[in-house]
């Protein structure tokens, strides 16, 4: 009953992205080949996949950066990306880089997107003295002080050592909650996405081969056996035998 | 504690436009609109009288007399004299501004030594020097190429220098942690880095080459194209003095056109902002 009930719901809920028949070759090499895929307005979503199967490639033309695709998409005229590597440009200082592109250099702004994450106390450094984590945070400080209506995650937290990890996974889904933006997280860590994800994408061949939803409540723990079944689960479709 | 993803307000899709192929021909053809207007211009404000041919002779004349020129081979001669001093001129100040700009790039010491005397001369105007090339090297070729030389070695030094000391740290770090010895680094990192601004040196050398040689060959010349305008300006040929500095600029656009050719296969590496 409760899954009728959840069913409705999200049938009333908005696109905050469609995407139909979308393709992508680069040299003639066919990468994203009849991809079809709506994410609803503030939807947790990951995207696995084997490396080199079209993740980047897919968020690139999401986040507008990749044009030479054919296909109708559709994405809200507000979001942002952050990629695995932080992209702060060196030559401005912390909160500088966290307001780039607003329409003005507002200190207070910026400052609020840092103690969000945690980082208030280094808005006055240069990006290049920020640790690995802290440079990755200012990142997404700087997604989301535009208040995105959709955000673009390509592995945020590869690069960082496991606890760094595991208090970034958290501090993504506090601020997902209180931003209310829907995500599309790319990642190759199976548990991530049975702890973050509304819903976990497996794309392979071009298309999403696979797809489920997790109605699990959060927070969630990874010592959750549901969790453990879902990462066999994800496991499998991506053809590694545990 | 929330269970399901809670109701939000609709946010305002845009479509996403594919960029439709762009071709390569239409492109070209763009670049060519903004010349081709102008000589069109020009050719109309000849045959209206506006502009007298004492003043500047038609675009048809030009034709013409280039056409003249040619057939006498006296272009050709002029065009190869010319050449060859640019080149000579290049070789020797393109040479000696690279190695000064590595020795100060790769060392402390190069750098306390070279680098001050060279940033104080750079600020000397060439053109100021050819009194002294004169009473030095005499009035043959020498003082000519020495010029080309001159003026060409200071960009180049600067933009290599630049570019080596504006190689990535980390690169740099990497590359140590990969156990390569100094001269694999130099090789393998430091001068692939400053590539791209060592391309930029060139580019603006090869500019400033072309600037000297003007200058040079009015020093007593008996051949080039600075020869057959200096000669023209004697008959008031207006038409031939285009001639010429037409040459230079369809010289000058080849050479263009190299450095890019150039660009293209060795900056293959570098994924780089290409304008919108
Ligand atoms: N600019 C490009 N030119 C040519 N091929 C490209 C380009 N960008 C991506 N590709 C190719 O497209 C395929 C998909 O690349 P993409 O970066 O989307 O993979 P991915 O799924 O993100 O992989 P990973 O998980 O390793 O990051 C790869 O085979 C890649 O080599
Ligand atoms: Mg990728």
């Amino acid at each position: 009953m409760a899954s009728l009930v959840h069913r409705n719901i999200t049938q009333a809920i908005p696109d905050a992205v469609r995407i139909t028949r979308l393709n992508r070759t680069f040299d003639g090499r066919r990468v994203i080949e009849g991809l079809d895929l709506s994410i609803a307005a503030g939807e947790f979503v990951v995207l696995l996949g084997a490396s080199g199967c079209g993740k980047s490639t897919l968020l690139r033309i999401l986040g507008d950066l990749d044009r030479d695709f054919d296909g109708e998409v559709e994405v809200p005229a507000r979001r942002a990306v952050a990629f695995q590597a932080p992209r702060l440009m060196p030559w401005k200082k912390v909160w500088r880089n966290v307001t780039l592109g607003l329409p003005r250099a507002d200190r207070q702004l910026a400052e609020r997107a840092l103690a969000e994450v945690g980082l208030s106390h280094r808005a006055d450094v240069w990006p290049k003295v920020l640790s690995g984590g802290e440079a990755q945070r200012a990142s997404l400080a700087r997604a989301l002080v535009r208040e995105p209506e959709l955000l673009l995650l390509d592995e945020p937290f590869a690069a960082l050592d496991a606890l760094t990890r595991i208090k970034a996974q958290a501090l993504v889904a506090e601020l997902w909650q209180r931003h209310g933006c829907a995500v599309l997280l790319v990642t190759h860590d199976v548990e991530e996405a049975a702890l973050l994800a509304d819903r976990v994408l497996v794309m392979k061949d071009g298309v999403i081969a696979h797809e489920h939803r997790i109605d699990l409540p959060r927070p969630r723990d990874v010592a959750d056996p549901a969790i453990a079944r879902l990462r066999g689960r994800f496991l499998d479709w991506l053809g590694v035998h545990h | 504690m929330t269970l399901m993803t809670p109701f939000r307000p609709a946010p305002d899709l845009v479509r996403l436009r594919p960029a439709g192929t762009r071709h390569g021909a239409a492109r070209g053809l763009r670049r060519a609109i903004g010349p081709v207007l102008l000589l069109a211009l020009w050719q109309l404000a000849s045959m209206t009288g506006v502009l007298p041919a004492e003043v500047l002779a038609a675009p048809s004349t030009v034709v013409g007399s280039a056409a003249g020129l040619i057939g006498t081979g006296e272009l050709q001669a002029a065009i190869a004299v010319s050449l060859q001093r640019v080149l000579a001129g290049l070789a020797i100040g393109g040479g000696i501004g690279v190695l000064l700009a590595v020795t100060a790039g790769l060392t402390r010491l190069g750098e306390d030594l070279v680098d001050a005397p060279m940033q104080m001369l750079r600020t000397v105007p060439n053109v100021a020097l050819i009194p002294l090339l004169i009473i030095w090297l005499g009035i043959g070729e020498a003082p000519k190429i020495a010029l080309i030389a001159l003026a060409t070695a200071f960009p180049l030094y600067i933009n290599v220098y630049a570019g080596i000391r504006g190689v990535d740290q980390t690169l740099v770090e990497a590359a140590r942690t990969l156990g390569m010895g100094r001269a694999a680094l130099v090789r393998h990192v430091i001068l692939p880095g400053a590539l791209p601004n060592a391309l930029v040196g060139f580019r603006y050398a090869l500019g400033v080459a072309w600037l000297a040689l003007v200058f040079g060959e009015q020093i007593n010349a008996t051949a080039g194209i600075g020869y057959l305008m200096a000669t023209a300006r004697e008959f008031f040929q207006t038409d031939v003095i285009v001639v010429c500095l037409v040459v230079y600029a369809l010289l000058g656009l080849a050479v263009d056109f190299i450095v890019r050719l150039l660009e293209r296969s060795l900056l293959a590496w570098r994924p780089s902002f290409t304008g919108t």
